[in-house]
C-alpha cells in the first residue's frame, strides 16, 4: 500500500516499519513497510493472524523495540523509546501482585510524585471509572482475571496518556467477559476521547470498537486493507447483532482468511520439517 | 471393616491434622516408655521419656536454659541480619552482572552442600574461642541459600512486569526497587528462611562443638555428666526452639505474599 498523506490532525503516525529478526535459519522479516496515523481521539485497531508481526508492531509504538527501520511519530515528536505520551495495555496479566489495587493504579502517579492523598483520591477516580469500586483496598491476587486487566487498564489512564496502546488486553477472558469489557473500555473512550490503538485479533472486538481497521497479512506483516468503520456511536456490545456490524466482520474475515489459512499451512510446514530433522 | 476416617463432629477441619499429629507423637512416646519398662530398649542409652518429661523443670531452674537459649537466640539474630545483607547484595550483584554469576554460581551451588561445620577449627584459629566463631559459621553456612534464591527471584521476575516499567520510563535505580525488588522478594525470604535454618543448626552445632555458648553448649555440659534425661530434654527443647522458628518464618513468609 501507498503511504498516507500525513493529516494534520494525526497525533500517532508510523511511517515505513520494518522489523527484521535473526534466526538459525537466517533473518526473517516480522513487520515490513507499515505505514499508518491516527488522528486525535480516533479509535483504530490493528487485526491479523497469529504471526503477522502484530505484538511486534505493538512494542515498536511502544517504544520497548528499538532495533527497527522507519520511524514512530508522537505529535509530531519522533520517538525513540518510551513515551510518556503512549499508556501501554498489556496481553499478559500485569498487575503488580505486590500492591494493592489503589497502589497499583496510583503507581504512575507516585513516579510523578504527587502527594499521596492527592494521588489515591485520583487512583480512586480510575478505579470508578473501569467499574471497580469497593475492589480499592484488594490484591490482585484476590481478583477474577477480567478484573486484573481493568486494573491494568486504570493504571495506564492515571498517567493520562494521550495515545493509549493495547495488545490484546482480553485475549486471556472468556468471551462473555470480553464482551462486556469491550463496553467498558468503548465507554471510557467516549467519555475521555481517548485516541487508542488496539492490536487484536478478533474480528468482532475490533468492529465492535474501531472507527478504522487496519488488516494486516500473515508473515511478513504488511498492511493488507485499511476498513473505515462507518457504524453508529455510542456503541454497545448490543451493536454485534445488527446487520451492518455482521457485514463488516465478512468483509474483514475475507480479508483475514487467506492469511490465516497460509499461516495455518506455514504452521504445519514447521512442524513437519522440525519433526523430520529430530529423525 | 471399614474404618471411616473423620473429624470430630464440630471440631474445625484446619484442627483435625494437628490432633492427629499430637495423638500419634503422644503414642510414639508412651510406646518408647513401655518398651524401655519391659526392657526391650537400653535404658542406658534412651532414658525414659517420662524421666525427659520431669527433668525440664530442672533445665530452667538450674541450668537456666532461658538465658542459654538467649544466647543462642541473640548469635542467630547477628548472623541472620549478616546473612541477609550480604545475602541479597551478593545475590543481586551476581544477577546484575552475568560474567560474576557463570563465573560464582555453581561455586555457591557447591557451597551449599559443603559440610561446613568441619571448618570450625579455622574459625577458631581465627576469632578464637568466642560467639564470633560461632556466628561466623552460621552466616557462612545460610550465605549460599540467600544468594541462590535472589539470584532466583530477580531472574524470574516476570518480563511483562519489566516492560510495564519500562513503558513508565522508569530509571535503573526505580525499576530495581519498585518493580524487581518487591517481585523477587517471596523468593528472597525463601532463601532467607532457609539460610534462618542452616544458621540454627549450625549455631547449635558449633556451641556444642567448641563447648561455648548457648544450647549447644549446653547440650555438651549435660552428655559430659551423663545427665541422660537432661540432656534428651535439652535436645527436645531445641527441636521445640526450631520449630517455633520454622513456623515463624512461615508466617513471615505468608505475610509477604498477601495472597498468592
Amino acid at each position: 500500500m501507498p503511504p498516507p498523506v500525513v493529516s494534520s490532525d494525526a497525533i500517532l503516525v508510523a511511517d515505513d516499519i520494518v522489523v527484521r529478526f535473526a534466526t538459525p535459519e537466517g533473518p526473517i522479516t516480522a513487520v515490513d513497510n507499515v505505514s499508518f496515523q491516527v488522528r486525535l481521539g480516533e479509535f483504530v485497531s490493528v487485526i491479523g493472524p497469529s504471526g503477522c508481526g502484530k505484538s511486534t508492531l505493538f512494542n515498536v509504538i511502544g517504544g520497548l523495540l528499538s532495533q527497527h527501520d522507519g520511524i514512530v511519530k508522537v505529535a509530531g515528536e519522533t520517538i525513540s523509546g518510551p513515551h510518556q505520551s503512549i499508556g501501554m495495555v498489556f496481553q499478559e496479566e500485569s498487575t503488580f501482585p505486590w500492591r494493592t489495587v489503589t497502589d497499583n493504579v496510583a503507581f504512575p502517579l507516585e513516579l510523578i510524585g504527587m502527594p499521596k492523598a492527592k494521588r489515591i483520591e485520583r487512583a480512586r477516580y480510575f478505579i470508578k471509572m473501569v467499574g471497580l469500586d469497593g475492589f480499592d483496598n484488594r490484591y490482585p491476587g484476590e481478583l477474577s482475571g477480567g478484573m486484573r486487566q481493568r486494573v491494568s487498564l486504570a493504571r495506564t489512564l492515571a498517567s493520562e496518556p494521550k495515545i493509549l496502546l493495547m495488545d490484546e488486553p482480553f485475549a486471556a477472558l472468556d468471551e462473555q467477559t470480553r464482551l462486556l469489557l469491550g463496553d467498558k473500555v468503548l465507554q471510557i473512550q467516549q467519555q475521555l476521547k481517548q485516541t487508542t490503538l488496539l492490536i487484536t485479533h478478533n474480528i468482532t472486538e475490533a468492529v465492535q470498537m474501531s472507527d478504522r481497521i487496519l488488516v494486516m497479512t500473515y508473515r511478513p506483516g504488511k498492511l493488507k486493507r485499511i476498513v473505515d468503520i462507518d457504524l453508529p456511536r455510542p456503541r454497545t456490545s448490543e451493536i454485534v447483532s445488527s446487520e451492518a456490524f455482521g457485514r463488516y466482520v465478512a468483509q474483514i474475515w475475507n480479508d483475514l482468511r487467506e492469511e490465516a489459512s497460509r499461516g495455518m499451512l506455514d504452521e504445519e510446514k514447521e512442524v513437519l520439517s522440525g519433526h523430520e530433522g529430530a529423525r | 471393616m471399614t474404618i471411616a476416617v473423620s473429624s470430630a463432629p464440630g471440631l474445625p477441619r484446619s484442627y483435625a491434622a494437628p490432633l492427629v499429629g499430637l495423638v500419634s507423637f503422644i503414642a510414639f512416646v508412651l510406646i518408647v516408655e513401655a518398651l524401655l519398662r519391659v526392657g526391650a530398649l537400653n535404658r542406658f542409652i534412651i532414658p525414659l521419656p517420662s524421666e525427659i518429661i520431669v527433668s525440664f523443670g530442672r533445665l530452667f531452674l538450674e541450668e537456666h536454659i532461658v538465658h542459654r537459649f538467649l544466647v543462642t537466640a541473640g548469635e542467630c539474630l547477628i548472623a541472620g541480619v549478616m546473612v541477609t545483607l550480604c545475602g541479597v547484595t551478593v545475590g543481586v550483584l551476581m544477577q546484575r552482572f552475568k560474567l560474576f554469576q557463570q563465573a560464582c554460581e555453581t561455586w555457591v551451588a557447591a557451597f551449599a552442600s559443603a559440610p561446613l561445620v568441619l571448618t570450625y577449627p579455622l574459625f577458631m584459629v581465627i576469632f578464637g574461642r568466642n560467639a564470633w566463631t560461632i556466628i561466623m559459621m552460621g552466616f557462612l553456612s545460610a550465605l549460599p541459600p540467600v544468594i541462590l534464591k535472589t539470584i532466583e527471584g530477580i531472574s524470574s521476575t516476570r518480563k511483562v512486569l519489566v516492560d510495564v516499567g519500562r513503558s513508565f520510563k522508569l530509571t535503573a535505580t526505580q525499576q530495581f526497587w519498585k518493580i524487581l525488588f518487591p517481585a523477587a522478594l517471596p523468593t528472597i525470604f525463601v532463601g532467607v528462611r532457609l539460610g534462618l535454618i542452616f544458621a540454627l543448626i549450625n549455631i547449635v552445632g558449633t556451641e556444642f562443638l567448641i563447648n561455648f555458648g548457648g544450647l549447644g553448649q549446653l547440650i555438651n555440659d549435660l552428655a559430659e555428666r551423663y545427665d541422660l534425661a537432661g540432656t534428651y530434654a535439652a535436645i527436645c527443647f531445641v527441636i521445640l526452639v526450631s520449630i517455633f522458628f520454622f513456623i515463624a518464618l512461615e508466617k513471615g513468609e505468608r505475610w509477604l505474599r498477601p495472597v498468592d
